[in-house]
């Protein structure tokens, strides 16, 4: 586990107001909603929350100060590692790409952090889609790297069969129900 | 006396420790007891316990104590001779050096000092030496957190029961305490040890206490700030503000502790956390006040850079222009500014001259003022200095409401230069020289002078608002404020009025119009009478806002706002009891307003009109009285144009008119209490178009205007006295014995049910008429009254309705179930007002035999002549009398209402009720028997009106069960017997169950599955999870034939709310458990059910909630689960693909 802070400072950006669900006015029961770009981030940005742990990557202004409370760390959205302009979605071709800014750019959790996002969209788009994740072009020291290795499925598929990372994984997505 | 032996059993079972925590509290009571009740004294237990209080076995030494102070501690208001409470308190005193038995020892003393004085009290010398041996012999911080809490408490009780013994001992006390507290953690003993300090300070002289002063704040000072690190579960009963609350106390307890205290508290404030912030201001506040002036006079610089700080580094987001702000300052106060700004009105209140002079001469707002010209357009300011805008403002305005002098002092130093800005001169602009032009106005606005200046007004305002000797109008120092004002009011005025007038609207809140709104509306409401502000201006404002009103509708914000002004004004008239505003209030606002709402000049939109009218009158109980009438009159003159030449655009205003007056008028009518004769007036008024009119347009009521009509009438009845009521209904039943075709002044021997050449069609139910409409009006009036009112000539009024009931109108069997719902109650002290009981009534309904039919429809023949009782209305309902489907349905439907009514009051008549639509329901298993090979052939007419017939008695269900808005709730007075539903619901359950259970045609069983469903969704849910085991399959099977037809969706939505209910309660889990695997096999079928996203996303979270059965249950299912989700993440609705993520994450992660 990394133990010195990468980057000690983060900026923390305002969360992007929500679609607010009217209940009141009347839609078509039979409309069709396609899927897109602000549900992915919904889903994304909800549920993505960073553990403490990632946070040794991301880390806050004052470590383990009295204002540090583990259960609200700040989610992707607002440290700006994903926005919903990164966010490509075309649901008649089923096809959704997903590109992310790590905060500093020799980041060692920027693996991780695509993981996690791969998971997390498997997991809640439909099968038929087919989900394409990439580190923002000159964000990341060993960019190529990186995207090879979180779009190669067979390494996807092999780093999964690892218990110790599924369970970071799975902690990285817990529900927020936020 | 006691046995012995019994006694030592107690004793044993209590010192014993390999004994359960139960029995030994078992035991415990029971010694207790038998003290309590004089069976056994405490000098026997102290015998007979000897050998356990002294052993030299520290284990039951320890025990046995304890069992003595718990003892003691269960006698508290028992009395004790004080020799007992002596030798008791000498023991317990003695026995603190014993580390090995503290806690008994402690819980003793602890007993014992706290008794009342009723009963044997501890002495003052005895209390002396117990606080010796305490500060002899213990070591708190080495004790365990019970043991320490013990101590404190015991401490505390001391030190505030026996003061004076207790200070007595000095220094040695002063010691021990710094000794205790040092380093102490657990919040139970930090909040008593907190409270200590506090106790301590302020029973020592401070001679004494000086020595020891900085030495206990030191141990103080590390707390703060307060924060917890533990998780929340822990402490559950101590919270973080109940600390700091203590903490706040103890720091402020002696002025002692000033100059650590202050210190430490202005070096927090520069810390990064923002909660210590806050609590440093909070501190400083409290703290300023007990340390005094003198003490506090040094730091007053550090204190006022401190809230200058404070002030301009909160960051807001500025100003909001929206019309809720024009009562505060417009800021969304974070609490840091908030408590910064309280800090700020402490000190000056407690030393206004060295602070305010300070102000005044701050080099920050002397910058502001000097380069005013910067702010010249509210939009071209940059942030930051915007921020500095709003943050003097703020001091401004707080330093001037603080006090008198205060005002005085920062009005006559900072208006003047503001006047200079905006280029203001002293006077009446009319007699000035200054050109009387808008556009030379226009160029010297500045939006930062504007804004300043709006809020010392305001200060002002609300400073002398709060001063007694301001309205007494004797006050010296209020003159060089008043004159100033008086001085520039008229330009001022004149300046706000401007700015609105160059104000463009483009429907966002723009800071100009709010500039313009808000100082007019400061301005208008001074205090005082026309002191200040002269009656000329006053009326200015007023014309200028009404004219807002009446003309600029287009300029939505600037409109909203002027109105919002214009109630502001008014409520604060209200509030200052100024006849002479009031005067000028009604004549310019009241009288435009509502005249404009007579509404025959239609420039301004009729929606809008009814706002303003509606929001202006509840400023006050005189206006409204004012707008009400208005209102009224507006509604009779446009009903009586809309029945007699059937004016449609009438109809329409009138419509718009009514539902203002139900829905905004009377629920303050019925907030404000105490306008019964308007409603009176009102009731009798709607009748008047009706009476009055011969000829008659039964087309207007096809838009609402009945329903409109007759919503307004019940709530207007509803909320009259029975007096008034009365009144309402003879008034009701004159105009319809008048004017419509009923016989009612025939004998009543000879009342046949008139419905000769009644075609009971299609196309004849929806056509009104005037009967109809009188009808209904009178309806909803009985529908509205109350118990004790008297109708009169009931029997043929029972008679009316029944005979419109079966025309179709709904509303006669509303007020039919609300006659038999009420009749007959008695209140205390009156008879039974009616003529008629509730057994006559029932009869006249179920029994009239007087009705035969024909072909054509309905005949006469005489009452009493003919006795067959299938000819009575129940018969009608079974379909038995006439082959007419729609007259069965009718009957049906209002049958129902009469069900309603017979149920809330509880009556047995309801049973039979239910078995005429259980019949209806099954009908179709008859005809089913007879035409056994149509039975699935849906063209079939004779079906298909079968079909009909019975969905409307199992709709019935829904009527019976149902809350109903329209009568028989409690704002119309109904007769209701408590847990009502729940009988209906154990009554009918096993009859439905079996009935399902035996019925052979599916569309039968379908029905009575409606009908189920109807009856469980309006249960409450605490009555079905007592048998949910039974309830769960039935509502299954209810869903899957529910959702065979799309007409079904919304009982089927219901339904499954209640399934919810019991999967998401703890008391349902046992029942769900059982039956899992069929839940989530029907469940998973609806998860594509097409024709309701409600439906769809209620079945997923059902499914989620599924999820937290017990592992062994769900995991089995698991697989089965996330297939069939994995499909709904593909669903065409936004909600139902989110749910079914956080569905299948709660499935997920189970494996």
């Amino acid at each position: 586990m990394v133990s010195g802070l990468i980057n000690a400072n983060p900026v923390v950006y305002e969360k992007k107001e929500r679609r607010v669900r009217s209940a009141l006015d009347y839609v078509d029961e039979y409309a069709v909603e396609p899927i897109d770009q602000q549900e992915v981030f919904d889903i994304l940005s909800s549920s993505l929350i960073l553990m403490p742990f990632i946070l040794s990557c991301i880390k806050f202004e004052v470590p383990l100060s009295p204002c540090f409370d583990p259960e609200h760390p700040y989610s992707l959205e607002e440290l700006k590692v994903i926005t919903e302009d990164a966010i490509e979605v075309n649901d008649e071709c089923s096809y959704v790409r997903v590109t992310f800014t790590p905060t500093v750019e020799h980041c060692s959790m920027a693996t991780v952090i695509g993981l996690c996002l791969r998971v997390k969209l498997m997991r809640s788009l439909p099968s038929r889609y087919k989900v394409d994740i990439r580190v923002a072009p000159g964000t990341h020291a060993t960019e190529a790297a990186v995207n090879k290795q979180l779009n190669d499925k067979e390494r996807v598929a092999a780093a999964l069969e690892n218990p110790n990372l599924v369970d970071m994984v799975d902690e990285c997505l817990a529900p927020t129900y936020g | 006396m006691a046995e012995p032996s019994q006694i030592t059993q107690h004793i044993e079972s209590f010192v014993d420790s390999s004994r359960s925590p139960n029995q030994q509290a078992a035991s415990l009571e029971a010694i207790a007891s038998l003290l309590k009740n004089n069976v056994l004294t405490i000098e026997k237990l102290v015998r007979e316990m000897d050998l356990y209080l002294t052993t030299t076995d520290d284990v039951i030494r320890a025990r046995g104590i304890l069992l003595l102070g718990e003892v003691l501690t269960h006698l508290a208001s028992k009395p004790l001779d004080d020799a007992t409470v002596h030798s008791l308190i000498v023991f317990f005193t003695d026995r603190l050096v014993d580390w090995k038995a503290l806690r008994g020892a402690l819980v003793g003393c602890l007993a014992l000092v706290r008794r009342k004085s009723s009963g044997g009290i501890v002495t003052a010398n005895d209390a002396k030496a117990v606080a010796r041996s305490y500060i002899q012999n213990l070591q708190v911080q080495l004790l365990a957190q019970h043991d320490r809490k013990l101590c404190f408490e015991l401490l505390e009780c001391l030190l505030q029961r026996y003061p004076n013994a207790v200070a007595s001992l000095g220094e040695d006390l002063l010691y021990a305490v710094c000794e205790g507290i040092d380093g102490e953690k657990d919040p139970h003993c930090l909040m008593l040890t907190f409270h200590i300090v506090e106790v301590v300070a302020r029973l020592f002289p401070d001679d004494l206490l000086a020595n020891y002063a900085g030495e206990l704040f030191e141990i103080l000072g590390c707390y703060f700030p307060i924060h917890f690190t533990h998780p929340k579960s822990e402490d559950l009963d101590v919270k973080r503000d109940d600390l700091s609350r203590a903490l706040m106390l103890a720091f402020s307890s002696t002025p002692l502790f000033e100059p650590s205290a202050i210190q430490l508290l202005l070096e927090k404030l520069s810390s990064s956390l923002p909660s210590a912030k806050v609590e440093s201001l909070k501190y400083l506040s409290n703290c300023t006040l007990k340390y005094g002036v003198d003490r506090m006079a040094k730091h007053s610089e550090a204190i006022w850079s401190a809230i200058k700080d404070a002030i301009y580094t909160s960051h807001e987001p500025g100003l909001s222009f929206a019309p809720d702000s024009l009562d505060g300052l417009g800021f969304q106060e974070s609490v840091f500014l908030s408590e910064a700004l309280t800090l700020l009105e402490t000190v000056l209140k407690q030393n206004d001259g060295i602070l305010l002079s300070r102000i005044i001469d701050d080099e920050n707002i002397n910058l502001i003022f000097n380069t005013m010209t910067d702010y010249k357009n509210y939009k071209n300011i940059p942030l930051q200095s915007k921020l500095k805008l709003h943050a003097v403002g703020l001091i401004l305005s707080v330093s001037a409401k603080s006090s008198t002098t205060s005002c005085n002092k920062i009005l006559e130093s900072f208006f003047p230069r503001l006047m200079d800005t905006l280029g203001l001169s002293v006077g009446n602009p009319s007699q000035n020289p200054l050109p009387d032009d808008k556009h030379v106005f226009a160029d010297r606005h500045n939006h930062g002078a504007l804004f300043l200046s709006i809020e010392l007004l305001a200060a002002y305002r609300d400073q002398i608002a709060g001063s007694e000797e301001f309205l007494s109008e004797s006050a010296p120092a209020h003159e060089t404020c008043s004159l100033l004002l008086k001085n520039f009011s008229a330009s001022l005025t004149k300046a706000f009025i401007s700015t609105l007038a160059t104000s463009t609207d483009d429907g966002t809140y723009d800071a100009v119009i709010y500039f313009g709104v808000k100082g007019l509306l400061v301005l208008s409401t001074f205090p005082g009478g026309f002191l200040i502000i002269s009656k000329s201006i006053f009326e200015n404002i007023l014309l200028t806002f009404t004219s807002i009103i009446t003309s600029e509708f287009n300029k939505t914000s600037l409109w909203k706002l002027a109105l919002k002004a214009l109630v502001h004004i008014g409520s604060f008239i209200d509030r200052c009891h100024d006849v002479e505003k009031a005067l000028s209030y009604m004549d310019i606002v009241i009288e435009k307003i509502v005249s404009t709402a007579s509404f025959h000049d239609f420039t301004l939109p009729l929606p809008l009109k009814l706002e303003a009218v509606s929001v202006i009158g509840a400023s006050g109980p005189s206006y409204m009285l004012k707008t009400v009438q208005g209102l009224e009159e507006a509604i009779c003159a446009n009903l009586s144009e809309a029945y007699v030449h059937g004016n449609p655009k009438s109809a329409e205003v009138a419509v718009q008119l009514l539902e203002c007056y139900s829905n905004k008028v009377l629920p303050w009518i019925d907030e404000a209490g105490g306008f019964e004769e308007v409603l009176l007036r009102f009731a009798l008024n709607i009748w008047n178009p009706l009476e009055n009119c011969s000829v008659f347009s039964p087309q207007v009521l096809e838009n609402g205007l009945l329903d409109a009509t007759m919503k307004a009438m019940k709530l207007a009845v509803g909320s009259c006295s029975v007096e008034s009521q009365n009144i309402i209904i003879q008034r009701a039943y004159s105009v319809l014995s008048l004017r419509t075709s009923f016989p009612l002044k025939e004998p009543m021997s000879a009342i046949p049910v008139q419905l000769k050449g009644l075609k009971l069609t299609q196309e004849r139910n929806t056509c009104y008429s005037r009967d109809v409409l009188i009808h209904s009006l009178f309806a909803s009036v009985i529908i509205a009254v109350r118990p004790q009112v008297h109708i009169p000539n009931l029997r043929l009024v029972l008679c009316l309705f029944v005979t419109a009931l079966l025309k179709g109108n709904v509303t006669a069997a509303q007020a039919l179930g609300s006659i038999i719902n009420k009749l007959g109650v008695k209140s205390t002290g009156t008879e039974i007002p009616s003529n008629c009981t509730l057994e006559e009534a029932v009869d006249i309904i179920f029994c009239t035999s007087s009705w035969s039919f024909n072909d054509t429809g309905l005949s006469r023949k005489h009452g009493g002549m003919n006795n067959e009782s299938e000819m009575g209305f129940p018969n009608i309902c079974r379909g038995g009398v006439v082959n007419n489907k729609l007259l069965q349905i009718h009957a049906i439907t209002g049958l129902a209402w009469i069900g309603k009514g017979f149920l809330m009051r509880g009556h047995e008549k309801i049973k039979e009720i239910t078995m005429i639509f259980l019949e209806c329901l099954s009908s179709d298993e008859k005809t089913g028997s007879l035409l056994p090979e149509q039975d699935s052939s849906y063209d079939n007419p004779v079906h298909n009106v079968h079909l009909s017939v019975a969905k409307c008695a199992a709709d019935a269900f829904q009527v019976v069960m149902g809350d109903s808005e329209d009568c028989l709730n409690r704002r119309f007075h109904a007769t209701m017997r408590p847990l009502y539903k729940q009988r209906y619901y154990s009554m009918m359950m096993p009859i439905l169950q079996s009935l399902i259970v035996e019925s052979k045609s599916s569309s039968s069983r379908s029905m009575l599955h409606r009908a189920f469903a109807h009856i469980i969704s309006d249960t409450p849910l605490i009555v079905i999870l007592n048998d949910a085991n039974k309830m769960i399959p039935v509502m299954l099977d209810g869903l899957s034939e529910l959702s065979n037809d799309i007409s079904d969706k919304e009982s089927m939505y219901s339904l499954l709310l209640v399934l919810s209910g019991i999967l998401t309660d703890k008391n349902g889990q046992e029942a769900v458990m059982e039956c899992a695997h069929r839940i989530i096999d029907r469940l998973i079928g609806f998860i594509a059910y097409s024709h309701s996203t409600l439906v769809r996303e209620t079945v997923i979270q059902c499914i989620a909630a599924m999820s937290r059965l017990p592992r062994m249950r769900s995991y089995k299912l698991r697989r089965q689960v996330l297939q069939a989700i994995s499909k709904a993440l593909d669903d065409p609705k936004r909600v139902v693909r989110l749910e079914a993520v956080k569905c299948w994450q709660a499935w997920g992660s189970i494996g």
